[in-house]
């Protein structure tokens, strides 16, 4: 019967961690407790078990060490910063702006208030990267006005869910610097790996409305006249974009005769500043030659846009690694914030706040991952799942197929972060074997995660969005007509087209895993280092994460999952 | 019991004074961080000291702030079904949580850091990279934060027994993380105003 135990030490401590977990008691310390428990259990047991368990006392040793190397890990820094970023930019009431505007921009053309949300929503994705504030921003502004006008409530409630969660896969989001350290990749290939998946998402979304437009005409009229309150004036804006267009082209031309490095980007930063100026000065002195309409829709587009390639920008030319590019980034909103006279003691003291209490519970579920793992390595635990997964039929394209559907039907109750920290590292080591590429497993996962806030019952998008939309019924204000409350079987089966659209997009990456795979630059014989982001001083982003992934060696700091070995490995497979 | 719950207000509010003070250091972090980047840019240098600071100071945010956050409840549970418990399955939830998953954890964490400190301090042991900072205050950085959690711990089990007893109301129920934010939001405001 012991041995019987001891031999089957992996499964059972796995099970018993689903039970730990399953209690309620915090994730950090009923992952640690579990290592814990079953240290103690396997040393006792490992005479029985036939060389399958290879704890003993010292062991625990590399404890302090393991949570060292947690804390000592650079990638994990960007978490702390996009938070704080986020933060700020939420309450600095840029989603508002936007939302206000470009709704204004779209409102006439029939669905435009659809497009505007999946505009500003990936906007929105780019810069603060918070779904809980998307969602709310945009439900308390934009569904109220898509009510008002008659939007179907399931296409509007399902839109404004799903644009929401973009944040969880446009970088630079928590979920990618996550799943990134935890496959031992780099944050900044994970980012690139990820973009155009993110933006043919974003196309989906627009694509669906563009359809049901067509094919339900009345589920989204456009707005009347008496709602465009900015009034018209694209032509304005149409000028300003071909004077955009016209500083860009000559100042690159000029900046390329005098050999200056990377004249696109300085053309383009001077256009955009120039275009800002005039807007802001057409605004300020009252001379009005633009249209209103055109002069909001610069002055609140820009800043946003400026940030996001102030962060995103710098990290994909390799000037700033992600940690960094946070760091600027959360220097950048705080600057927003202060222009627009909404900086306080309070907005700054609530931000580190909630960015310490979010960083700590993230860091101490690693911590206890990591005191998990050394038992579970301990036991074999590692060659079990790996077993487990390698087996499965089908090789690469049936270990894929069976991964996303389990993490699609874990999504419904574990969040991103315990996905990451728990499930990710077992599969990690099994799609190495099988030859997939790391980054596109981790974008397909994050893809994938994503859905975990918009499956109804439990999706934190819709729970967002119940909370800030009508329960009940109410007049409204601008038309005096009385307006139906939006139920919460219309938000559950708005989502259920998005969550449709999830699975395609999955299903896509699988398929045409180049989309994902240009990380890597043009043609797959460019070594892979020509793409590294530099580092500074030697301890950047180039050196392993050792806070990462779970991980065989016990406890030493610097270990890390092989990096890919020949080039079988890192190419995207055949199908 | 009345002597028990004196000590639990004095460990809550040490551990609740050093967490809102130490999340400031994420600014300190934010300001250290584009510093580096900036200064790496321009000047085409860099420390290794400043670099390795910036991790300092967020290590010193997430392990100082990590009793705040039990404190206040705020360490993620999977809460599908304890969310559908009675208060009072949940407060033994709790209960048996701090004596068998918490405590353990966080002492015997709080015993191997005593060592690993030690043994840097006394071999005054330096970083890997040239010029980088010393090892140990960032280590005890990590002691000092488990030895926080172990008092909050201890705090947060006389707390326990005695909402349990009927003593006192619960300062921090559990929120549903599927709890509108709003809610969440208006807690927060009140509690930052009755901690203030």
């Amino acid at each position: 019967m012991i041995e019987l135990i001891a031999q089957n030490m992996a499964p059972i401590m796995f099970m018993s961690l689903i039970v730990f977990l399953m209690l309620g008691y915090p994730v950090a310390f009923a992952l640690a407790a579990n290592g814990l428990l079953f240290f103690f259990i396997g040393v006792e047991l490992s005479p029985y078990s036939n060389g399958e368990i290879t704890l003993s006392w010292p062991l625990l040793y590399a404890l302090p060490v393991r949570v060292w190397g947690v804390m000592s890990n650079d990638t994990l820094l960007a978490i702390p910063f996009f938070t704080f970023m986020g933060l700020v930019l939420e309450r600095s009431g840029m989603a508002e702006d936007l939302l206000d505007t470009i709704g204004q921009l779209f409102g006439p053309i029939r669905g435009g208030l659809a497009y505007a949300v999946i505009f500003v929503g990936a906007l929105l994705a780019a810069t603060t990267g918070v779904v809980a504030a998307s969602v709310i921003a945009m439900g308390l502004i934009s569904l109220p006005i898509m009510l008002r006008y008659g939007y179907d409530r399931r296409v509007a409630s399902g839109v404004i869910a799903a644009s929401g969660t973009l944040a969880q896969i446009i970088p630079p989001s928590l979920v990618l610097i996550v799943l990134a350290d935890q496959l031992g990749r780099s944050v900044g290939d994970m980012y690139a790996g990820a973009i155009i998946p993110g933006l043919i998402l974003t196309g989906l979304y627009v694509g669906y409305i563009l359809l049901m437009s067509i094919f339900q005409r009345d589920s989204m009229p456009a707005l009347p006249l008496e709602a465009r309150t900015l009034g018209h004036g694209v032509t304005s804006l149409i000028f300003y974009v071909l004077l955009a267009i016209v500083i860009a082209w000559g100042s690159a031309a000029f900046m390329r005769m005098e050999g200056v490095e990377s004249p696109g980007i300085w053309a383009a930063t001077i256009a955009t500043v120039v275009v800002y100026f005039l807007a802001v000065l057409d605004k300020a002195t009252g001379m009005n030659r633009s249209s209103r309409l055109a002069q909001q829709v610069v002055i609140v587009l820009v800043p946003p846009l400026a940030l996001i390639f102030l962060v995103l920008g710098t990290i994909f030319l390799g000037i700033a690694t992600p940690t960094e590019g946070g760091a600027m980034g959360a220097v950048g909103a705080i600057i927003m914030a202060m222009a627009k006279r909404r900086l306080s003691f309070d907005l700054l003291s609530q931000a580190v706040l909630s960015t310490a209490k979010l960083s700590s519970f993230v860091l101490f579920i690693l911590i206890g991952a990591r005191v998990f793992s050394l038992t579970f390595y301990g036991v074999n635990g590692h060659l079990w799942v790996e077993h487990l997964l390698v087996s499965l039929p089908g090789g690469q394209t049936g270990f894929l197929i069976v991964v996303n559907v389990l993490v699609f039907f874990l999504a419904f109750f574990l969040d991103f972060f315990e996905l990451a920290f728990i499930i990710v590292p077992l599969l990690a080591p099994a799609a190495e074997k099988l030859g997939i590429d790391l980054i596109w497993f981790g974008v397909l996962l994050g893809i994938n995660m994503q859905t975990s806030f918009m499956h109804p019952p439990f999706g934190f998008a819709l729970f967002y969005l119940r909370s800030v939309a009508a329960r009940v019924p109410y007049l409204d204000k601008i038309t005096g007509k009385n307006i139906e409350p939006v139920t919460t079987g219309q938000i559950y089966w708005g989502a259920v087209p998005f969550v449709g659209i999830q699975v395609i997009m999955v299903a896509i990456t699988i398929m045409f895993p180049q989309i994902v795979m240009h990380y890597k630059g043009p043609g797959i014989q460019v070594p892979v280092e020509g793409f590294k982001l530099p580092a500074p001083g030697g301890s950047g982003l180039g050196l392993p994460p050792l806070g990462g992934g779970l991980q065989p060696q016990n406890g030493l700091p610097g270990s890390q999952p092989a990096a890919p070995a020949g080039p079988d490995l890192s190419q995207p497979p055949k199908f | 019991m009345a002597a028990a719950l004196a000590l639990s207000r004095a460990i809550d509010w040490i551990n609740t004074f050093i967490g809102k003070s130490v999340a400031w250091l994420v600014l300190a972090a934010v300001l250290v961080s584009s510093g580096n980047a900036i200064v790496r840019k321009v000047f085409d240098t860099s420390s290794n000291a400043w670099l390795e600071l910036q991790w300092y100071l967020f290590g010193a945010v997430f392990m100082l702030a990590a009793a705040y956050t039990l404190r206040q409840n705020e360490h993620i549970r999977i809460d599908i079904f304890y969310g559908q418990l009675s208060r009072r399955k949940q407060h033994w939830i709790d209960l048996f949580g701090h004596v068998f998953f918490l405590m353990p954890f966080v002492l015997l964490m709080s015993f191997y850091f005593v060592r690993y400190v030690g043994t840097s301090f006394r071999s005054g042991e330096v970083s890997a990279s040239a010029g980088g900072l010393m090892i140990w205050p960032g280590q005890a950085l990590l002691l000092i934060g488990f030895v926080m959690l172990a008092f909050q711990g201890i705090s947060e089990v006389i707390k326990k027994i005695a909402i349990m007893r009927g003593d006192i109301e619960d300062p921090t129920p559990h929120v549903s993380s599927h709890t509108p934010p709003m809610v969440i939001e208006q807690t927060a405001l009140t509690e930052g105003t009755r901690n203030d």
